[in-house]
């Protein structure tokens, strides 16, 4: 791999990660929002 | 372990775009309106934050399946110009990524619709993507001229998820929010492949136009027009909605068929620029937005 190479697969795998943490931390939020909600009924 | 060479696949990984593309954002864009307004004209209410889990839900396995099925075509979409840059044929995505990406969303909206929302709208939804990537995409496309009518079946199946959502029952206005759209999409298409059927020829898929002739095909759109404009008005005569959709349905699928009229009377000539075609299916697009808004609004009104 040529350094250019290295330097655009640290750049896709950092925005990757971001991606997937965003989802995950938005379907935590979701599901205590979905659990309070279904508790209150 | 022996060690081979990918021939065509990168070591670079792929850009998370791009399985955002694999997904149809524009085709979600339909899935997400009709879902909602399935789940806003259903009688009685539900808690806003479970309506929105519902909708993601039902976008999240319209992406799922629209990944299985770029999966299972890229190479049909590899000889079509309107589909040749998508991420798989041209390369930038390894295909078991795609499937792989492509269950995962399918079962992750599935599980969360059956422990957040209803059993039932969990059974239509998987229901619904088994149809679209299975059914439609692996056994019938390649096979029949009439899998654009098939297609149409899995397009429909969100404004009844929708409402399944709200009621956790299967009643007629729901199943008839399905038939609008099914009869709907087979003019909607065939006005499109009329004027871009060169490409589906080259890939080896049965189109219609391919098929069957223009003339026979003209003939069709003409036909289910009709058999929209009749459709599209039961939930007023049923009693299921108000003066609102009934009047807006009528003025709507008059135009539509009216715009059908020459499509379905006339036949291309040579360097035919095809302009009642493309204004069908632009129209089309228009028109069901409009109808499914003008539900809801009619049930706005009413409550």
């Amino acid at each position: 791999m040529t350094p250019e190479e290295e330097k655009e697969f640290i750049r896709r795998r950092r925005q990757r990660n971001i991606v997937v943490g965003l989802i995950l931390a938005g379907f935590v939020v979701l599901f205590y929002m979905i659990t309070i909600v279904q508790m209150s009924d | 372990m022996t060690s081979t060479t990918a021939p065509t696949t990168t070591q670079l990984p792929a850009e998370w775009r791009d399985f955002f593309a694999l997904t149809k954002p524009r085709v979600m864009s339909l899935v997400v309106f009709t879902g909602l307004c399935g789940l806003l004209a259903a009688p009685g209410a539900i808690h806003p934050v479970l309506g929105f889990t519902a909708i993601l839900c039902i976008a999240m396995g319209a992406g799922g399946a629209a990944a299985l099925n770029q999966w299972w075509e890229a190479d049909i979409d590899a000889k079509m110009k309107r589909t040749a840059r998508r991420p798989l044929p041209s390369g930038r995505l390894r295909k078991q990524d795609a499937r792989d990406f492509g269950m995962l969303m399918s079962a992750a909206s599935v599980f969360v619709m059956l422990v957040a929302i209803h059993w039932l709208a969990a059974v239509v939804l998987a229901f619904s993507i088994v149809y679209y990537a299975v059914i439609y995409t692996m056994w019938l496309k390649p096979r029949t001229p009439q899998n654009i009518v098939i297609g149409g079946g899995a397009g429909a199946f969100p404004p009844l998820i929708g409402w399944i959502a709200v009621t956790g029952e299967i009643t007629a206005m729901p199943l008839l929010l399905f038939a609008i759209i099914f009869i709907w999409t087979p003019p909607h298409f065939w006005a499109l492949a009329l004027f871009v059927k060169t490409d589906y020829a080259d890939a080896g898929i049965p189109m219609m136009p391919v098929v069957a002739g223009e003339k026979s095909t003209r003939h069709q759109v003409l036909a289910y027009s009709a058999v929209l404009l009749a459709v599209s008005l039961l939930p007023w005569a049923i009693g299921g909605t108000g003066a609102i959709y009934g009047v807006s349905a009528l003025a709507l699928s008059t135009l539509f068929l009216a715009l059908s009229v020459p499509v379905g009377l006339r036949m291309a000539q040579p360097e035919d620029r095809m302009k009642p075609e493309k204004r069908l299916f632009g129209y089309s697009v228009i028109y069901l937005f409009a109808l499914f808004t003008a539900l809801v609004a009619d049930r706005m009104v009413l409550s």
